[in-house]
């Protein structure tokens, strides 16, 4: 028996309590949204109508079964708050994904094209925001977009406006915050498939005699596809379920599915419709993270 | 020569230069601020450190810094432990049965919407009639932040040259020995560098340590998510100048030690 094969069988060991950890408090607890959210409401502590015992045995649960209810999920699908914000977080996230790529690709194509000792350099500052506290950096916006806060002051300083500009409180405070907050998730996985391309390939092209714009994008944007796919979907699938940005940037007239969720679970206090958003957000986001999933297979094939 | 189609374009540097000037000005300003005398956070009224000492003198603040820092500490320390395990089983294990389900369950997280893992594992913890506070945030975090760890340990691993644990055991070490004397030293830089993120993230989270946490056990990003609610004030820009001060401290340990591995693993390979 290879040497290989005597370190697999206690490395195998190695991950059985990182599997029950995960299993105790990642996977079983998606077991408890689905149960609540099939569940009735309750003015109760907490609140809502537990849906079996355990400990009654078997009638128990089979008469909690009749009970369940699709109540929550009729809700949601009836209720025109609970429709439009699903639809602004879709909306959302794919406007804030496309305006990051837009912003995002250049700075990347940049860093792909710095001297090697450089890109080192800019790579690390590409990635120290991202352990810089988020809520210290969308924070750090509200200071500039205030009223009177530094944005509005060059603006009337360079007499781009007469009066002030309400900032906060809009859609474009929030897309400020967003794209900021994530375009080191954007420009990491685009750095990394323009760094990796021959850049022969180019050579040639320009041989060839092909305008470097025309190079660029029969030759490179298609190359680097991987990357702008990767980069869209890390954006995409937290984004829709962002909370925190456009609470603090947005306005209130339209929330989000997860101000939404917060507002239920939190002002409303009506556990099972929050649950049932949850599962429904989860719903939405199956497809683009095993889209995600099978991108990143592929990607790490083909390294080995 | 084909050098020219390589070349660095005016428009690569102003794409480069205003991306790095959008990412750190808003922070070069807050901290700016930070040290502003005046009451009114737009307008100057020249340095001082009266918002620093304000904090100090916050006994609500102080306490939420505190919970915060034992919560980061712990939640890391237990996440770089168990992270470091699931990459060990992941990239030395081969193949075996829930491998899949494993890493499914790994990878989810990095991506899933914070509203959701904090709701689930407060219902989970609300099953279990488990008194929320320091333990439910504690174990919240350490849910999400172990995640992270595992990917950094495993990239560091999946770089690692088998034959060095293959001739340790050669040379007659057991399995478990060839680990501790072997690959474990090589991946320290990695594992501590997964600390290091984990404490980060544990101390940036609002929204999941919202949901898991109980009545007067706030943490500092709560507490300055509800003022931030209510408008800005001068003390917050105090405390997060600090909290930005203390990451800063981190990531430079974190990048002087992986520069030393790297000089180490270079001395080390003529060998």
């Amino acid at each position: 028996m290879s040497a290989r094969r005597i370190f697999a069988q206690p490395a195998r060991y190695a991950a059985i309590a990182p599997y029950l950890w995960m299993v105790l408090f990642f996977l079983v607890p998606f077991g408890f949204v689905l149960k609540i959210s099939l569940s009735q409401t309750a003015i109760a502590q907490p609140p809502y109508v537990p849906l079996f015992d355990f400990s009654e045995g078997w009638a128990a649960i089979k008469a909690a079964f009749a009970q369940l209810s699709l109540d929550n999920f009729k809700l949601l699908v009836s209720d025109s708050l609970y429709i439009s914000s699903y639809l602004r977080s879709l909306v959302v996230a794919v406007t804030s994904t496309l305006i990051l790529l837009l912003i995002g690709y250049p700075i990347a194509y940049g860093m792909a094209r710095l001297p090697q000792r450089w890109q080192a350099i800019a790579m690390m500052l590409v990635i120290v925001p991202f352990w810089t506290s988020f809520l210290i950096r969308i924070y750090a916006w509200i200071n500039i977009l205030q009223h009177d806060g530094l944005l509005n002051k060059v603006l009337l300083a360079l007499h781009l406006v007469s009066t002030p500009v309400v900032w906060l409180s809009t859609d474009t405070a929030m897309y400020i915050g967003i794209v900021y907050s994530y375009l080191p998730f954007m420009i990491l996985p685009l750095y990394a498939t323009l760094a990796r391309m021959e850049s022969s390939l180019l050579e040639a092209a320009s041989d060839l005699g092909a305008s470097p714009l025309r190079s660029f994008w029969l030759v490179t944007f298609p190359l680097s596809l991987p990357g702008v796919g990767a980069g869209a979907l890390l954006c995409f699938i937290p984004i829709v379920g962002e909370f925190v940005i456009p609470d603090l940037l947005a306005g209130s007239s339209s929330m989000m599915i997860g101000q939404t969720l917060w507002l239920e679970f939190f002002t409303n206090k009506d556990w099972p419709v929050a649950a049932a958003a949850a599962v429904a957000l989860l719903v939405l986001l199956v497809p683009p993270l095993l889209l995600y999933d099978r991108l990143q297979r592929r990607t790490l094939g083909g390294a080995n | 020569m084909g050098r020219k189609a390589n070349r660095l374009s005016p428009f690569n540097i102003t794409a480069l230069a205003l991306g790095m000037a959008f990412l750190y000005l808003p922070i070069v300003i807050l901290v700016i601020y930070s040290f502003n005398d005046s009451r009114l956070v737009t307008v100057w009224g020249g340095w001082s450190l009266r918002w620093y000492r304000e904090f100090f003198n916050d006994r609500a603040m102080l306490d939420a810094a505190w919970m915060s820092l034992r919560v980061a500490a712990v939640s890391a320390t237990i996440a770089t432990l168990l992270g470091t395990l699931a990459a060990v089983g992941l990239v030395r294990g081969e193949r075996f049965r829930g491998r899949s389900l494993l890493s499914g369950m790994l990878y989810a997280p990095l991506v899933m919407p914070e509203v959701i893992s904090g709701l689930s594992l407060l219902l989970l913890f609300v099953a279990l009639n488990a008194e929320r506070g320091f333990w439910t945030v504690t174990i919240a975090h350490t849910t999400l932040t172990m995640c992270f760890v595992t990917v950094v340990v495993q990239s560091r691993l999946a770089s690692l040259d088998r034959s060095l644990e293959e001739a340790a055991m050669d040379l007659g070490c057991d399995p478990v020995q060839a680990f501790l004397r072997v690959t474990l030293p090589l991946i320290i830089p990695a594992i501590a560098a997964g600390w290091m993120l984990a404490f980060t993230l544990s101390l940036d989270d609002v929204v999941i340590a919202s949901f898991t946490t109980g009545p007067g056990s706030a943490t500092l990003p709560i507490r300055i998510y509800s003022e931030v609610r209510l408008g800005v004030k001068p003390e917050i820009n105090a405390i997060c100048t600090m909290v930005i001060a203390l990451i800063a401290v981190i990531i430079v340990i974190a990048s002087l030690v992986s520069k030393l591995s790297s000089s180490e693993a270079k001395s080390a390979a003529p060998l």
